[in-house]
């Protein structure tokens, strides 16, 4: 598999504190790539440095030839990168299919996209002209992955997206990712639960303190549990 | 004059008011509600769009109705690439954080005001209405003018409306006044829609100027009354919200024109101060804002 997003040695900072050192990572074309870490240990920074929203200071985030790093934060979503953060941060006071525009002119997407999109959420078609405040947690959870994939990635950053949804919402979300994958959409997932990226991860990199550790295979890690307790302190 | 015709000449004189001050304080509400900045000196580009109509309005002679059109389209350009440079030059190198804007623009007010003062001078310079149509009521005749420009202000209030609601770059407004890091992720470039935004305040606070500058006159220190009544506008209506600067512009200008008719101007911006006071105990988001959660 070739590399399509590749972080190299990237440093970043809030304020005067060093969060991300030195960090490095390879998302290879078509996988899942889970970022596995405790809480603080800089995943949430490592995706929006991706997506330009913290700035950079040493270091190279490529994808083919773009430097991401040097680019404009609105610049990063036009390449076909695209950004589900933790707590969807949709527009509540805008409607589903309002939340939907918005994502399909990042890349200037037309109807088929829509439309491609709301075969996978369903139940979004029935919410369109509804805020998108009023819905209820797992509909919100689809409609930020809808908006996202209005933008049509090639390159997919999920932070925490089970993060408080019920047992059958989870699995649904896990379903969309393996989707994705057939697709060729190459994803960093960013859990901090193990046993939510297992059924769908490819490989798993932990993160420690800013700074990036072991990078396995999910085999690898069903063999050694040891390595979750060590880095993220549960099994 | 009985009190029947006299109240129906304090309610138009009202809703005049209240026309303009509601282009004015939409100008106002915009760049606070996209741009969370607090422009103190949108009076002077108020002020700033009165004098330029007096400027254009002199270039051209015989036809009055020429002279006001030409200031009712170039005044605003003017005035939107003036706001647009301050906004570059300033407020886009402070990153639009609130405290620092607010005595930005506070600078900006003072600068704008005294270049002209020193350029344009102290002298009050009317502007001749496009048209003298006398409207002959039973009881009393009233300026057509002034009809036309509750009209006008009505018509670019729903065009603004229909702007943000009904298009792709209302959309992108709204989105990036909710959540400016989302809009990002979307592709949109936020500084460039701050820019429009902030320029655009400026355009309709210098169209309002343009439609009162024949009945009151242009002077350089005439923006301090807009820049406080519409103050007093968003708050009781909600920072941000157009339908309660509306509703709110609507209130301050009826009852401005009514007490001030029965009773005295003054006392007609003690009660609009009196109103601003309790709606900040009692609503402090204003009566169609939300509250911060």
């Amino acid at each position: 598999m070739t590399d399509i997003l590749t972080i190299n040695k990237i440093n970043c900072f809030y304020g005067d504190v060093h969060v991300l050192r030195d960090f490095s990572l390879t998302l290879r074309q078509g996988e899942v790539l889970c970022l596995l870490g405790r809480n603080g240990a800089g995943k949430t920074t490592a995706l929006k440095a991706v997506m330009g929203l913290v700035p950079v200071r040493s270091g190279e985030i490529l994808l083919g030839a773009d430097d991401l790093a040097r680019l404009p934060a609105h610049e990063v979503p036009r390449r076909g990168v695209a950004y589900v953060p933790q707590g969807r941060r949709l527009f509540s006071e805008l409607t589903v299919a309002e939340n939907l525009e918005i994502g399909l002119m990042t890349r200037g997407r037309g109807g088929d996209t829509r439309e491609a999109v709301l075969a996978l959420f369903p139940v979004l078609r029935e919410r369109l002209a509804q805020r998108s405040g009023t819905l209820s947690g797992g509909e919100q959870q689809m409609l930020a992955m809808a908006r996202a994939l209005c933008v049509e990635p090639s390159v997919l950053l999920l932070d925490e997206p089970t993060e408080g949804l019920m047992p059958s919402m989870i699995a649904r979300i896990r379903e969309t990712v393996t989707r994705l994958r057939e697709q060729g959409v190459s994803t960093i997932l960013v859990e901090q639960r193990v046993d939510a990226v297992l059924p769908v991860a490819d490989r798993v990199a932990f993160i420690e303190n800013g700074v990036n550790r072991d990078v396995v295979d999910v085999d690898r890690l069903r063999a050694e549990p040891e390595l979750v307790r060590h880095y993220v302190g549960l099994g | 004059m009985s009190f029947g015709p006299h109240l129906l000449l304090a309610t138009l004189e009202g809703l005049v008011t209240a026309a303009v001050l509601a282009l004015t304080a939409l100008g106002l509400s915009l760049v606070f509600g996209v741009m969370r900045v607090v422009n103190v000196a949108h009076g002077e580009f108020f002020m700033l769009g009165a004098v330029l109509a007096w400027f254009f309005s002199t270039l051209v002679t015989g036809s009055p109705a020429v002279g006001f059109l030409l200031a009712l389209v170039l005044s605003p350009l003017v005035v939107g690439l003036v706001a647009l440079v301050c906004e570059r030059a300033v407020l886009r190198r402070l990153n639009y954080d609130p405290e620092a804007t607010i005595v930005a623009t506070i600078g900006m007010l003072y600068i704008i005001q005294q270049l002209a003062l020193t350029f344009y001078g102290p002298e009050a310079r009317p502007v001749q209405a496009p048209f003298n149509l006398r409207i002959a009521l039973p009881w009393f005749g009233y300026s057509g003018y002034k009809l036309a420009v509750i009209v006008a202000s009505i018509g670019l209030i729903l065009a603004t409306w229909l702007v943000l609601t009904r298009t792709r770059i209302g959309l992108v407004m709204r989105a990036t006044q909710f959540d400016r890091e989302t809009a990002q992720n979307f592709g949109i470039p936020v500084d460039k829609v701050y820019a429009a935004v902030f320029a655009l305040g400026a355009m309709l606070a210098a169209v309002a100027a343009v439609l009162i500058v024949p009945i009151q006159q242009a002077h350089y220190l005439m923006g301090l009354d807009p820049l406080l009544l519409s103050f007093i506008v968003v708050i009781i209506g909600g920072l941000g919200s157009l339908r309660g600067t509306v509703v709110a512009a609507v209130l301050i200008g009826l009852s401005d024109g009514i007490i001030s008719v029965f009773f005295s101007p003054t006392l007609a911006k003690m009660i609009a101060t009196l109103l601003v006071a309790l709606v900040l105990v009692f609503r402090p988001q204003g009566l169609f804002g939300q509250a911060a959660r």
